[in-house]
């Protein structure tokens, strides 16, 4: 054979050999778009920088492993800076120019609810991370939240509270969104369940001291405080609340459920009561538990890829976009079939407990996806 | 077990009198005033040798306290070596800054300087937020952190070290702008720059000092907080407001000033989250600061103020 043609030869050998390492097909289907907007920078930065992180590591998983039915999933990310008119812009842009089928965010409440009249209007639908119920209640048709309700979150602990025999209780919450919505449910639940309100105050997310709030809830005589906030300023709470030795006993929310809080707080934290997740303390969830396999999984391939700590507040996330990725494996890009296919969710364990959602509960979850956690030598430990 | 712990926490909770609750609230209010005080003598050296308000005030706060967290927990440097070290650092960024950017500033526009000043706060706090991220972070009291009881009332440790260095600090300037050469340099510099210059001042050198100045002080404020109030990166811009206000509602320019009106603004939003509501607590504040603005524009130690000619 001359050089020539052998060289030919070769050519169309290697054409041949690299068209067929790559899979056919798969570079065909259209991907699968889902619009995110978080709160990637900005105050709720340390919600929505987990979350992003959570989200872009299940995508590339995903396309690593063939896409869903073959279609890659696309996620297009936008940072809303914790800024309710950059939500509502990153949404329009998502609906109206990457047209997407689904829709992850935002973090905070604030920013969901003043993104629902667009959502609600265009017809996507869309799951929130954020706590507030007033997102779910009452029911809008094309939104769904995962986060734990801040009213589930309270009847948790104020049931707590009466097992242990209080009567009088108090709140001190912040003047944030998540504080306020905290607050508003107190009210409304407390007194059903048969308690006092003896005491009602407020804080600053960047206040440097709560004496003043703390002691008058003193001299009301309360039997339970319930902090209610997401921020350090928790741990100022229970400093403050340590330096006045108070013997009212301190609940905290789930928005304070970090070790790095306790750290903050110090011996201040020990005998704290708080309600969360089973995330927070999963090494002492039992093996048999059904819980655990999921929460394990999640926080081994978070820390082996990104090298940091893994919170809970990335679960948010993770459970949204499996409940996404699901519907669309069933049902394809079609934005009704999808809602009607999340509403149907039944009986999925993701990293905040079973998902049973229905026309009349867009949360899906209920008091079994709260733990009761007592600090003991500043760590949390599982009570029941 | 359970029946033990219950008894425990159904002891009752002792009745705290009204006398006992202002007394704490006075108390807490003076702890938080010295703070804002010392972050306001930050404002009024700067703004006696340049006219203008150095907005990074309030990162030089933040800068001291995430410096010393970084040199005690990630070097492993005694508290005391932090403390010191960080004061330096914070005092040489400043100084740093200064010659890079204000110095070139021929003019001196005040509204150029503040300009400038509002540009190294962006950057500082950038800077801080890369290098240390977003968690908040704390520090060990410097002696113990069991209350101490005064009267009824309680407080931490901690509270006395800054209520005492709040006293040091304006004991010592007060001596300083008295007694030092520089000092005097600095005073006779705010009273009248072009005179100051004609008797032999280098008032250049005069920006670069009160600006070194205002950053020690400033850095010091932000290290004895944290072990109350922990530190983070964009803990400065509130800081640096209030210590504003507090410089505003003593009369801006002069030192006592900046005591009585920092003392003044956290007593007064103690009482006003105490005995009001804690929801208005910043509103409370603020509006007895605007009513004090109103029938006393420069302050409650201020000079009048006069046109300069």
């Amino acid at each position: 054979m001359e050089k020539s043609s052998m060289l030919r030869w070769g050519t169309a050998c290697l054409l041949i050999f690299s068209l067929s390492i790559v899979p056919v097909g798969a570079a065909e289907k259209k991907p699968h778009k889902v619009g995110v907007s978080l709160e990637i920078t900005g105050a709720a930065s340390f919600l929505g920088e987990p979350e992003r992180n959570t989200l872009v590591m299940i995508e590339e998983r995903v396309n690593k492993e063939g896409g869903i039915n073959g279609h890659p999933l696309k996620l297009i990310i936008y940072d809303n800076a914790t800024d309710s008119t950059k939500h509502v812009m990153a949404l329009k842009r998502l609906i109206e120019q990457d047209e997407v089928v689904a829709i992850i965010g935002a973090s905070t409440s604030g920013n969901t609810l003043a993104g629902i009249p667009i959502i609600e209007k265009a017809a996507v639908p869309s799951i929130s991370l954020a706590a507030s119920v007033k997102i779910v209640e009452p029911v809008k048709k094309w939104v769904f939240k995962t986060p734990k309700t801040d009213a589930l979150n309270i009847t948790k602990l104020l049931t707590h509270a009466k097992k242990m025999g209080y009567k009088k209780v108090a709140i001190i919450h912040s003047d944030s969104g998540y504080g306020v919505s905290g607050k508003e449910e107190f009210d409304k639940i407390a007194p059903k369940m048969g308690f006092t309100i003896v005491g009602s105050e407020t804080f600053g997310d960047k206040d440097t001291d709560m004496t003043a709030q703390i002691t008058k809830i003193k001299a009301s005589g309360a039997e339970a405080i319930v902090a209610y906030s997401a921020s350090p300023a928790g741990s100022i709470i229970c400093k403050n609340h340590k330096q006045l030795g108070m013997k009212a006993r301190l609940y905290h929310s789930t928005g304070w459920a970090s070790q790095q809080y306790v750290d903050l707080a110090g011996d201040a934290a020990n005998g704290v009561f708080l309600s969360s997740g089973r995330f927070l303390v999963m090494d002492q969830i039992p093996y048999w538990s059904p819980y655990l396999p999921v929460l394990e999984m999640y926080k081994n391939d978070y820390e082996n890829k990104f090298k940091l700590k893994v919170n809970e507040f990335g679960g948010h996330a993770w459970d949204a976009i499996m409940i996404i990725m699901k519907a669309l494996e069933k049902v394809g890009p079609d934005k009704d079939k999808i809602r009607n296919e999340i509403e149907n969710t039944k009986n999925f364990l993701g990293i905040n407990g079973y998902f049973n959602y229905s026309p009349t509960d867009h949360n899906g979850l209920d008091l079994s996806s709260f733990v009761m956690i007592e600090v003991v030598n500043q760590k949390f430990k599982l009570i029941e | 077990m359970r029946a033990e712990v219950l008894t425990l926490n159904r002891s009752k909770e002792r009745p705290l009198d009204i006398g006992t609750q202002i007394l704490q609230f006075v108390i807490s209010g003076i702890m938080i005033g010295s703070i804002y005080a010392i972050i306001s003598i930050g404002f009024n050296i700067v703004y006696n040798a340049t006219d203008a308000i150095n907005f990074a005030q309030g990162e030089f706060v933040m800068l001291g306290g995430m410096t010393t967290i970084a040199l005690f927990h990630g070097a492993k440097l005694p508290l005391w070596a932090s403390f010191f070290l960080s004061v330096g650092i914070v005092t040489l960024v400043a100084m740093i800054l200064e010659r890079m950017t204000l110095h070139y500033q021929r003019e001196r526009q005040v509204v150029n300087l503040i300009i400038l000043t509002i540009g190294w706060s962006i950057f500082l706090k950038g800077s801080a937020m890369l290098s240390w991220g977003k968690d908040s972070f704390d520090l060990p009291s410097f002696s113990g952190s069991e209350p101490i009881q005064f009267w009824k009332a309680t407080l931490l440790p901690q509270a006395l070290w800054i209520i005492g260095v709040g006293v040091l600090i304006s004991g010592g300037l007060h001596l300083f702008f008295k007694y030092s050469l520089i000092g005097r340099a600095m005073k006779a510099c705010s009273f009248d720059r072009i005179s100051a210059r004609l008797v032999g001042i280098d008032d250049d050198w005069i920006v670069l000092f009160s600006f070194a100045l205002a950053a020690a002080i400033g850095s010091i404020a932000g290290i004895i907080i944290t072990p109350i109030t922990f530190m983070a990166y964009d803990y400065g811009g509130m800081l640096g407001l209030k210590g504003f206000c507090a410089t505003f509602l003593g009369g801006l320019g002069n030192l006592y000033g900046s005591i009585v009106g920092g003392i003044l603004l956290g007593i007064l939003e103690s009482l006003g989250a105490g005995l009001i509501s804690s929801g208005y607590k910043d509103a409370i504040a603020f509006m007895i600061f605007l009513l004090i603005l109103f029938f006393k524009p420069s302050g409650l130690l201020g000079k009048e103020t006069k046109e300069r000619v």
